[in-house]
């Protein structure tokens, strides 16, 4: 098998102290399930010599309730998914963290590993002998972008499930150091640039990511992925929408996956949305619209000239199942379980 | 009561004889074994496509903290690989890399870090060559050649034959077809990635655990390689994780362990991550087919003309034999007057391909029955009734001297159209579901060795004795196919024993008597005749003493339920134990052999060794489709599959076969593909595995396979161990065009290609509502050079079996002439 690199390995008694070892090691990450940052580490895309547990933190792993929800970042995908309360009041975020890669990697992985996952890119995610013989990539150890050899900028590509989900909702994230806190909505963690992708610095712990009250919104996620099981997102879309009285939409919020360097936001389509009923021609037009913000690139499975035809269907799908439509027997083609 | 009804063991559910091993975690592995004193070792693999190696200084990575030897080709005497043929691979590369993860040097140090860790330190300078991607390009006569030896420039191989006239018959028939299809490469991704144990023995010889599925060949590679005598070479094959064709050639690595093992006095481990099995390979070969096929007004077959263009990848490997099964077995399914064609390998930069469940004959069975339902579509004729009218008679010979024995092909198609209510489906689903029918046979093991020779293929020994355990040994190798399960339940039957009674030794080159290995779907068939031979000659020694004993006739002593019988007088008996005491005490120490060797093939021209077999198999399948036409995702509910298996030996693991071959089927027909990526040459010149990763190489999970229903059908054949034929391979076969079948059901479309996705159906969908093919494949086969074909007349058409021409063939290289392989590569 690939063998880990060296490095050393704090275990921090609490989140201040992780704070504190974050800040004073050079080059230290820190690692909560590791499915993510370790099979980075065996294939030397990131090589800190220092990693700082938050796994066994139990501050990290609770869910509380608030006005709304206030979820630790340590909380594992699995227990986020076992959590009644999230299934009924915030689907959206429950079917995305349903759809991560395997029930044994949900085991592991972390909400907070799943915001802060790595920006994937199938030039990149190849082992050290792999890019060697591509001669590497900008965004490890080279200096060109294979996938566009013109762009000055990494297009490695978002492949988060939950945070897509999270940002529908509406959901912040609270980030602490060893001197304070800051709380900031998530989509503004993101920005659109496969090297640095989050605006978090390197001595910021993500800690909890707090939700507003879901009573009265309703939300989904659905996923596009070639197989029902490991694959990360080709495209996925979320949607969440506050229906008014006379079921026309109050405000909605379309955030897609997988087709750019963050989670993006279709702006455009949520405004049309508004006031709105969900008739056939408003869904089909809403989803025009998305498929208008999404510019997938040639860097995951799939072409990007077909994800991008996709994006249209996938709303579709999305904003019918939030018009309450029984979509069992298309979820089942599409995501080969029952969601 | 007939014969057949009253198996004991033969045909009985049972849990395999292995399984509470392996689902207890006490199977050993090759990546389980721990020795004293024990060293890893890692390869270092060229990282670029095509160079010559200037130098490779070492010096560095000797001198870093723990490593105990770094070898280069310089240390390996001799060429190797699996055919006679294609004696074109070398265990660490000397001159010349042909392709990104082809091995340049090996560090042997305490661990498998520190040995990563000296590979950074060897230095390897390369001079770059032309780089060779695709068969169009190994076509063109200027870039730079992979190997000397090759026919002409990259061409590694061409072949040509005819059996009749067949542009006479096309000439005559009703309807011509011709249709171009492509095959893309896949591979086997075993979940056991390859792993091997070299240990040294006293007085320089060496023991090699290896996961393979042929300790024998490899037996035979190491012994070349290091020049070592055979017999101071023991290979030990531990129980595969999975093979399915990607073990059976010997590998670089192997010889490394035995060779550094020898060198260094202790035992040496190596196992290869995922990339480096992808950097294996031997994978299914891409292919270009190009097929011409009368039919007359019924639509049954007159004369085919099939022509295949193979992309081999950088080495031999069993391409040769690859070649011929892109095309030998066209014949044996439907009756075929007059069959010609021409087969062409080529060399490109990339790992070698090989053999993959099915060899070489998946990719044309996909051709062929998708032109098939074009034909039955044009036609009008149902595609079950089509295939009805021209199913071969059980006994043929076919035009290419090909001796079937039993056929249930029919019931197999009537099975599965009966089960999937195929008459109110087909043609009659509302647009985006549809149904598709294909069917396919298969080789019962391959009538001849890769190497020549008149030996049998495989031999099994009994040891019996006075504690009742019967002992049996046998060369056969135990991938996962339940191989050592057959195994006993042959010697439990004949010998009226419990199975649990008896222990099997398998794979063991020093211990068991030699099998040719796990490949072509051989084993059941003739391992199962070796070991009927060798129990019943134990048990007719048991009978004569239990006899004695009675005061019988030995005619009249049958073995049952672990006991010994006069079937005269049925109180006069004993346990199985007590008649083997008597044996004994008459006998001496008991143990028997028996062996067995396939008959001569009838085809007696030149290249007739490859499609022989002594039984072929028959499948026929429906897949059920849904189409999403907005998208053009592709879901598949149901599939529907019947296998005419001659026997079945045991119903769990010949379900487990079947149905696991629908799923491989599934995977390379919806979305596996060993794709390559080159970059810009003025940026990079990388020619590389798109994807040498368990993740991003696509092959169905569990959540991805659908509902199977199986039928196991016995037209037992007169050359199998209780009748039996394969059932490993042949049920692949037809799921991939059935598949692409139900897709043109479905939605009007052809995906003349493989794999069909999403995309492929979108694109089609789109040219069909342009007014255009609705078909998504390629568009042509390249004008290529054919050699004067062999020509053979069929049986019917006064043929002995023998060509009527002696075509002049062009030889670079004799491959098995070793010294002048060398002379060619050193000028």
């Amino acid at each position: 098998m690939m063998r880990l690199p060296r490095f050393h390995y704090y275990r921090p008694r609490d989140i201040r102290e992780a704070a504190l070892v974050l800040a004073g090691e050079e080059n230290a990450m820190v690692i909560a399930g590791g499915t993510d940052l370790l099979p980075n580490m065996k294939r030397r895309q990131q090589t800190p010599r220092t990693l700082v547990a938050l796994r066994h933190l139990d501050e990290l792993k609770r869910v509380t309730n608030g006005s709304g929800l206030v979820i630790g970042a340590g909380v594992t995908l699995t227990d986020l998914v076992q959590d009644r309360g999230i299934k009924s009041a915030y689907r959206g975020l429950w079917q995305a963290a349903a759809q991560v890669a395997t029930p044994h990697l949900r085991n592991m992985g972390t909400l907070g590993g799943n915001i802060c996952l790595d920006t994937r890119c199938n030039y990149y995610d190849q082992n050290h002998e792999w890019r060697k013989a591509i001669d590497f990539c900008m965004k490890k150890d080279g200096a060109i972008c294979w996938v566009s050899t013109g762009s000055k900028t990494c297009l490695a590509t978002s492949s988060t499930d939950t945070a897509p989900a999270l940002v529908s909702l509406g959901a912040e994230v609270e980030l602490e150091t060893a001197h304070g806190q800051r709380t900031i909505p998530l989509h503004e963690l993101y920005r659109d640039d496969g090297i640095h992708y989050l605006t978090r610095s390197n001595e910021e712990i993500l800690t909890r990511i707090i939700l507003p009250d879901g009573a009265g919104t309703r939300s989904v996620y659905w996923k596009l992925r070639r197989r029902g099981s490991f694959d990360f997102p080709v495209l996925s879309v979320a949607a969440a929408i506050r229906f008014g009285a006379g079921g026309a939409v109050d405000e909605a919020r379309i955030v897609l996956g997988a087709v750019a360097s963050q989670p993006v936001l279709c702006d455009s389509a949520s405004e049309f949305l508004n006031d709105r009923s969900l008739t056939d021609e408003v869904i089909e037009e809403a989803a025009a619209l998305c498929a208008r913000a999404a510019k997938p690139v040639k860097n995951t499975d799939f072409s990007p000239h077909w994800r991008k035809r996709a994006v249209a269907r996938l709303a579709a799908y999305a904003l019918q199942e939030l018009r309450g439509d029984d979509m069992r027997a298309t979820r089942e083609k599409i995501a080969r379980q029952a969601l | 009561m007939s014969k057949e009804n009253s198996y004991s063991v033969i045909g009985k559910p049972r849990r395999r004889v292995d399984g509470a091993d392996k689902v207890t975690g006490q199977t050993c592995f090759a990546d389980d074994i721990m020795l004293p004193r024990m060293l890893h070792c890692k390869l270092l693999r060229s990282h670029v496509p095509h160079a010559l190696i200037r130098s490779i200084d070492t010096r560095k990575a000797e001198r870093h903290p723990g490593v105990k030897l770094v070898l280069t080709g310089r240390d390996f005497p001799n060429e190797y690989g699996i055919l006679p043929v294609s004696q074109d691979e070398q265990p660490l590369c000397r001159e010349k890399v042909r392709f990104v993860g082809d091995p340049v040097a090996a560090v042997i140090a305490r661990d498998e870090f520190v040995a990563e860790e000296a590979l950074e330190l060897i230095r390897v300078e390369y001079e770059p060559l032309d780089t060779i991607s695709d068969p169009v390009e190994a076509l063109k006569q200027e870039p730079a050649r992979l190997h000397d030896y090759s026919e002409e420039g990259n061409i590694h191989k061409r072949l040509s034959y005819e059996f009749g006239d067949v542009e006479e018959s096309l000439a005559n028939s009703a309807h011509v077809f011709e249709d171009i299809f492509f095959f893309e490469g896949n591979t086997h991704l075993p979940l056991e990635q390859h792993a091997a144990v070299g240990v040294p023995e006293a007085e320089g010889r060496v023991t090699l655990w290896s996961s393979t599925q042929c300790p024998h060949y490899v037996h035979r590679a190491v012994a070349k390689a290091l020049d070592l005598p055979m017999a101071h070479v023991r290979v030990i094959a531990t129980p595969n994780g999975g093979g399915f064709g990607g073990k059976t050639d010997p590998f670089n690595h192997e010889i490394v362990v035995a060779r550094a093992a020898l060198m260094l006095g202790r035992p040496i481990k190596i196992c290869l991550n995922r990339e480096e099995v992808f950097y294996c390979h031997r994978g299914r070969h891409p292919v270009l087919m190009k097929f011409r096929t009368g039919v007359d007004v019924n639509g049954a077959l007159t004369a085919m003309h099939l022509q295949t263009l193979l992309d081999g990848g950088a080495y031999g490997s069993y391409g040769v034999a690859s070649a011929f099964y892109t095309a030998v077995l066209q014949p044996v399914t439907y009756h075929l007057p007059r069959y010609a064609f021409d087969a062409c390998r080529v060399f490109t930069n990339k790992p070698p391909c090989g053999p993959k469940r099915g060899h070489g004959t998946v990719q044309p069975r996909f051709g062929q029955e998708v032109q098939l339902d074009k034909i039955a579509d044009r036609l009008k004729i149902d595609p079950a009734e089509l295939r009805l009218n021209m199913v071969e008679k059980p006994g043929a010979l076919t035009a290419n001297y090909l001796k079937i024995g039993s056929i249930g092909l029919a019931e197999c198609i009537n099975r599965v159209t009966e089960r999937s209510g195929w008459k109110d489906k087909y043609r009659k689903l509302p647009s985006g579901r549809g149904v598709g029918l294909a069917c396919s046979s298969y080789l019962t093991g391959a009538g001849n060795s890769i190497y020549w020779n008149a030996m049998p293929h495989s031999g099994v020994q009994l040891k019996l004795d006075r504690s009742g355990r019967v002992t049996v040994f046998c060369g056969a190798t135990e991938i996962g196919q339940g191989s050592d399960d057959v195994l006993v339940a042959t010697v439990a039957e004949i010998l009226g024993i419990d199975p649990l009674d008896i222990r099997c030794v398998t794979g063991d080159t020093d211990l068991t008597p030699v099998d040719l290995g796990s490949y072509s779907s051989r084993v059941t068939l003739m391992m199962g005749n070796a070991a009927i031979q060798a129990a019943e000659r134990a048990r007719d020694l048991i009978a004569q003493a239990a006899a004695q004993k009675f005061g019988a006739d030995a005619e009249v002593i049958e073995f049952a339920g672990g006991r010994v019988f006069n079937t005269g007088r049925p109180e006069q008996e004993m346990p199985f134990q007590e008649a083997v005491v008597c044996a004994e005490e008459i006998y001496g120490s008991l143990g028997t052999t028996g062996s067995y060797t396939p008959a001569p093939p009838p085809g007696k021209y030149k290249g007739g060794g490859v499609g022989p077999s002594p039984a072929y198999s028959y499948t026929a399948a429906v897949v059920e489709v849904e189409i999403d036409t907005a998208s053009g995702w592709i879901t598949v509910p149901r599939v529907y599959i019947a296998h005419d298996l001659g026997r079945t030996m045991n119903p769990v693991l010949a379900r487990g076969q079947v149905e696991g071959s629908v799923y491989m089927g599934l995977g390379e027909a919806l979305m596996e593909e060993s794709a390559f990526r080159r970059l810009p040459a003025r940026l990079s010149g990388a020619l590389v595995h798109r994807e040498p990763s368990m993740l991003e190489y696509k092959s169905p999970t569990s959540t991805d396979m659908p509902e199977v229903i199986t039928d196991l059908i016995e037209y037992p054949d007169d050359n199998g161990p209780f009748g039996a034929k394969e059932a490993g391979q042949g049920p692949l076969l037809p799921v991939i065009p059935a598949l692409a079948n139900a897709v043109y059901d479905a939605v009007g479309v052809r995906i003349d290609e493989v794999p069909i996705t999403a995309e492929k159906i979108l694109q089609a969908l789109d040219s069909k509502a342009r007014g255009g093919s609705g078909r998504v494949g390629p568009a042509k086969f390249p004008e290529l050079e054919w050699p004067e074909p062999y020509r053979v007349p069929p049986p019917w058409e006064g043929g002995d079996g023998n060509a009527v021409n002696k075509p002049q063939r062009k030889r670079a290289a004799k491959m098995h002439d070793m010294d002048r392989f060398r002379k060619v590569t050193a000028s």
